[in-house]
């Protein structure tokens, strides 16, 4: 195994003196990990810090799920209580500002709403997520359908 | 924080938001005054049904495309399984497509214009791709046999995918060498149900969990792995206040959050466990006895397996049954309840760590004749180096109480991918299967297989092929020589990467050809790539967890030159001569099949090829169709199905799932199958029986006698952790997909080692630290995290599987069950370092 790895390095170190870094990276192709071969690793990333700032985000698509534009670590949501609520439970949210949770969240398994918040709903975190701090490993190049409707009205 | 600085905070914000958007108003300026497009010509999507393409719960989506492209997506409101709702990661499918580095052309590995193993990866069009795998593939059969040729596939495969695939290996190729990754996820699931049942997959359905008054989950994260059923589980729970949840697990997770009974045991002594219950219900005499009388038999299975490592490692030369691990010889009902009654409260309780009266209240659930209960496992038994008896002795627990095959009573084996049901179980996609849990060793079978497929006697090979990890090992040394992999990321997925898939994928010896939609590390370890259309870039079914099959068209076009894997293998069938494949024995059988290539003998033989293009829905694309000329897709479901119908496997005909949300089978007269062995609920049940166990001859289940026995690697003095890997919520599986959606990655961008506190602060250690996680077979560099969603007790560290940077298979090791042949990714022994 170390002969190879070795073996391997050296390949990387010869290939770099005579094609130069563009050649070598016709090998090294797999986009969600760093330059360094498959048997090797770098330096694990650092643990980054969830954003924020309470900027709300553009969603994707009317139906996606909003992204949780501030921190939620240490957040409790169990038998006893839900935190998330606290804010954003529709009593709640004269208090806090915060948005408050989607009416389609008191709708039960068949489509009626309830009195409060449907107990399907209860783990926020299922489909909420907070942001940490970092740039994508790739872009992404989806177009929401406004951009779209935008790109066709500007081409005809 | 208290509610008045929330004000004032979020004032702020607002001030901050509102100055921002006005100077966005300014940029685009006031001739935008029109902000909403009203014409409904223009604002008009069009929304299809689709199966989600991520986990086994099988929830179905409605997607919405504009102008060929994916534009929305969202909750099916139609669908049984998850009326309306998505986990996180379902809610983020329009962009999995999206991925800025898809992989839109062929690369293969060349150096100054010709293959070469160490090139590099260069453009080639489709012909020359399958020219030189072709070569390839020939040199090895004709050098060494049908056995140097294999295929790896997937769970994920759609269910004409992996028939297509099977059907090329095992009767065009002839050889065996074709396994899924469902291998690494539901074989000993497998295992169980055939040992115990003789039938293969959940005889209940997702119906159970609005009528269960108890829930036990072992070994299953559903909060994080099954979301969409966590949220029925929550919703019974919370809706239904006498309903009990008990959650056993080797470290807290997600779904103690809502557990009445926690229970956080040593790895491995779930087998004690399950063996005190039902020692439990024996001794305070709950035993169901009407039931077991006339429904069960007892037998003693054999002992001392083995761990499924190499044959020359210290652990296999001693174990006594290797070669005989599923043998079993006939006990009484005496004679077990003998065998379990070692298996004390106080023996068990010293054992698993878990306190005597949590031991107790969990027995209790299953005892108390007046509860229903369902359990629900995934991997914490099925990635276990005895997975297979896990999975027969939660079966034993249902049994003695008779709580199965009813609403709310029932045993339930969750899957872990979205067609490891459809496909890989169902198709046969097994070294060992043929479709409707036929056995490739069984002469009878193949004469089926053989005859459905109008080739001639003898076609298929009687000897199962190599498994998951004996392809890799049969790779490193130099037996398996051309080999193909779809659907899967396994160089990343694989146990011990470093001493295994890794030295195997780059053997000199060998050519590996790697079908994905991204250039994932099983690409770069690869020699050949060929780019591929992914979900609903092509026409899909997919079979659940509750035996739910499920269809959707092809919605948008593939980017580039990328194709289905179906349009791969069936293409690729082109290439090949029956004379070049056959021997002349075999020839001699069916001379009018000689001069005829594979594409004619497989998939050209007026069944594959019998429906028209015409019969395409109206409004949606089919490349293949176009292509092949025929209803390509349609053809091989409905050949599929004639080996399910009439044998308790049966499918409705292929145009009817286009048009409903999936059915449960055995579906016979049009009506589905909700709970199977039941009489008034199942069609094969006799009648006047009431409850038929029809999978064994006799009509009954089996009650395993089986015992604790220790883990493959346990922590020593110098390796002093239990590793256990997985999965989180928000990826599925190796990233590929849900890494490329920025919201994704960013709520989970890397994999950390979690850690309990006390054991980072004793080694040092302060979370976000550098740390490296080593074993005897590899390492790893990550970050220490003390605290989050889980919860690791001393003495053991999870760390997750999804990050491509940091590869935790390099650590992990390569013992499987010896029955079923699945890894057991849950358990090792590994030292840290800080960096």
């Amino acid at each position: 195994m170390l002969r190879h790895s070795i073996a391997f390095s050296f390949f990387v170190a010869i290939a770099l003196l005579f094609f130069g870094l563009d050649r070598v990276a016709a090998d090294n192709i797999a986009t969600l990990r760093g330059p360094a071969p498959l048997i090797e690793q770098e330096e694990a990333p650092r643990m980054m810090p969830f954003n924020n700032n309470d900027i709300r985000e553009v969603r994707n698509y009317p139906e996606q799920p909003p992204v949780i534009p501030h921190k939620t670590d240490g957040y409790i949501v169990d038998l006893n209580s839900n935190k998330c609520l606290s804010c954003h439970a529709r009593s709640r949210t004269g208090e806090s500002q915060a948005p408050m949770v989607s009416i389609t969240h008191f709708m039960d398994r068949d489509g009626q709403f309830r009195a409060s918040v449907s107990p399907r709903r209860y783990f926020c975190s299922q489909c909420h997520v907070s942001q940490r701090e970092v740039k994508p490993l790739v872009e992404n190049s989806f177009i929401d359908v406004d951009t779209l409707l935008l790109e066709r009205a500007k081409q005809q | 924080m208290t509610g008045k600085t929330e004000i004032s905070r979020r004032d702020a914000i607002k001030i901050k938001a509102a100055t921002l958007a006005a100077a966005a108003a300014g940029i685009s300026g006031p001739a935008s005054a029109a902000n909403l497009v009203t014409e409904s010509k223009e604002t008009e999507l069009k929304w299809s049904k689709a199966a989600c393409r991520f986990c086994g719960t099988g929830c179905s989506v409605m997607v919405a495309t504009k102008d060929e492209r994916v534009v929305a997506t969202h909750g099916d409101i139609l669908s049984e399984v998850n009326k309306g709702l998505n986990c996180v990661k379902g809610y983020f499918l329009s962009k999995i497509l999206y991925g800025e580095d898809r992989l839109t052309q062929p690369l293969l590995r060349k150096t100054n214009g010709v293959y070469d193993k160490e090139g590099e990866f260069t453009p080639v069009s489709w012909d020359e791709a399958f020219d030189t795998m072709a070569e390839k593939f020939k040199k090895a059969l004709n050098e060494k046999g049908p056995t140097s040729v294999g295929m790896f596939g997937s769970g994920q495969w759609t269910v004409w995918e992996g028939y297509a695939a099977s059907k090329l290996m095992k009767a065009g190729f002839r050889s065996n060498n074709i396994d899924p990754n469902a291998r690494h996820c539901m074989a000993s699931a497998v295992g169980g149900f055939m040992r115990t049942f003789g039938i293969d997959e959940p005889m209940g359905c997702y119906d159970d969990l609005e009528a269960a008054d108890a829930f036990v989950l072992w070994g299953s994260n559903m909060a994080e792995m099954h979301p969409i059923l966590w949220t029925r589980l929550t919703d019974r729970r919370l809706s239904a206040p006498h309903v009990k949840v008990a959650v056993l697990s080797t470290y807290e997770h997600r779904c103690f959050d809502l557990a009445d009974i926690k229970m956080v045991f040593t790895p491995q002594t779930d087998l004690a466990i399950l063996n005190y219950i039902a020692n439990y219900i024996i001794q305070n005499d709950k035993v169901n006895k009407d039931f077991v009388s006339k429904h069960v038999n007892f037998r003693r299975g054999n002992d001392d397996i083995g761990y499924g490592l190499r044959p020359e490692h210290p652990r296999e030369k001693d174990a006594k049954n290797r070669l005989k691990a599923g043998g079993s010889t006939e006990m009484s009902f005496e004679e077990f309840a003998n065998f379990v009654k070692d298996y004390t409260l106080e023996s068990v309780h010293e054992l698993s760590g878990v306190p005597k009266n949590r031991l107790e209240a969990l027995a209790e659930l299953y005892a108390d004749p007046n509860r229903k209960v369902t359990s629900f496992w995934t991997m914490g038994f099925n990635q276990h180096t005895r997975g297979v008896w896990c999975n027969n002795l939660i079966y034993n627990i249902h049994l003695l109480v008779g709580k199965i095959s009813e609403a709310g009573n029932s045993p339930f084996s969750l899957t872990g991918q979205p067609s490891a049901c459809g496909t890989a179980r169902e198709v046969g996609t097994f070294s060992h299967r043929l479709p409707a849990d036929m056995l490739v060793a069984k002469k009878e079978h193949r004469d089926i297989a053989e005859k459905i497929w109008k080739l001639p006697e003898g076609t298929i090979p009687p000897k199962p092929g190599y498994h998951a990890v004996l392809q890799n090992r049969m790779l490193k040394d130099g037996k398996l020589n051309a080999y193909w992999i779809q659907v899967n990321n396994n160089l990343q997925a694989a146990p011990n990467m470093n001493e295994e898939t890794y030295p195997g994928y780059r053997n000199p010896d060998n050519f590996i050809v790697v079908s994905d939609a991204y250039p994932t590390v099983t690409a770069q370890a690869a020699d050949l790539i060929l780019p591929t259309a992914m979900w609903v870039e092509k026409e899909g079914a997919y079979g659940n967890a509750e035996r739910r099959t499920q269809m959707w068209h092809e919605l948008v076009p593939a980017p580039g030159e990328a194709k289905s894997d179906l349009w791969q293998l069936v293409e690729f069938s082109k290439r090949f001569k029956v004379e070049e494949v056959w021997s002349e024995d075999l020839i001699a059988k069916k001379p009018e099949y000689r001069g005829k290539t594979l594409y004619d003998v497989l998939y050209r033989n007026g069944q594959v090829d019998a429906f028209p293009t015409s019969d395409i829905a109206e409004g949606y694309a089919n490349h293949e169709a176009d292509d092949f000329g025929f209803y390509l897709q349609k053809g091989l479901f409905e050949e599929y199905a004639a080996f399910g119908r009439g044998h308790a496997h049966d499918l409705a005909p292929f145009d009817v799932y286009h048009e409903v949300r999936g059915l449960r089978w055995p579906v016979v007269d049009g009506k589905e199958t909700k709970w199977r062995f039941r009489e008034g609920s199942d069609p094969y049940v006799k009648a006047g029986s009431g409850l038929e166990f029809y999978g064994h001859k006799d009509g009954k289940a089996r009650i395993f006698a089986l015992p604790y026995e220790p883990a493959a690697e346990a922590p020593d003095d110098e390796y002093a952790f239990w590793l256990c890997t997985g999965r989180v919520l928000e990826h599925w599986h190796s990233g590929s997909m849900t890494q490329r959606v920025p919201e994704l990655y960013k709520s989970f961008p890397d994999a950390v080692c979690f850690i309990h506190p006390e054991d980072a602060k004793a080694q040092g250690l302060r979370r976000g630290d550098e740390v490296r996680v080593i074993s005897r077979r590899g390492e790893i560099q990550t970050r220490v995290e003390t605290r989050g969603r889980n919860k690791p007790p001393q003495g053991l560290i999870f760390v997750p599987w999804f990050d491509a940077s940091q590869l935790i298979n390099k650590v992990t090791l390569d013992a499987t069950d010896p029955i079923s042949k699945q890894t057991d990714f849950k358990k090792c022994a590994v030292k840290l370092a800080k960096v």
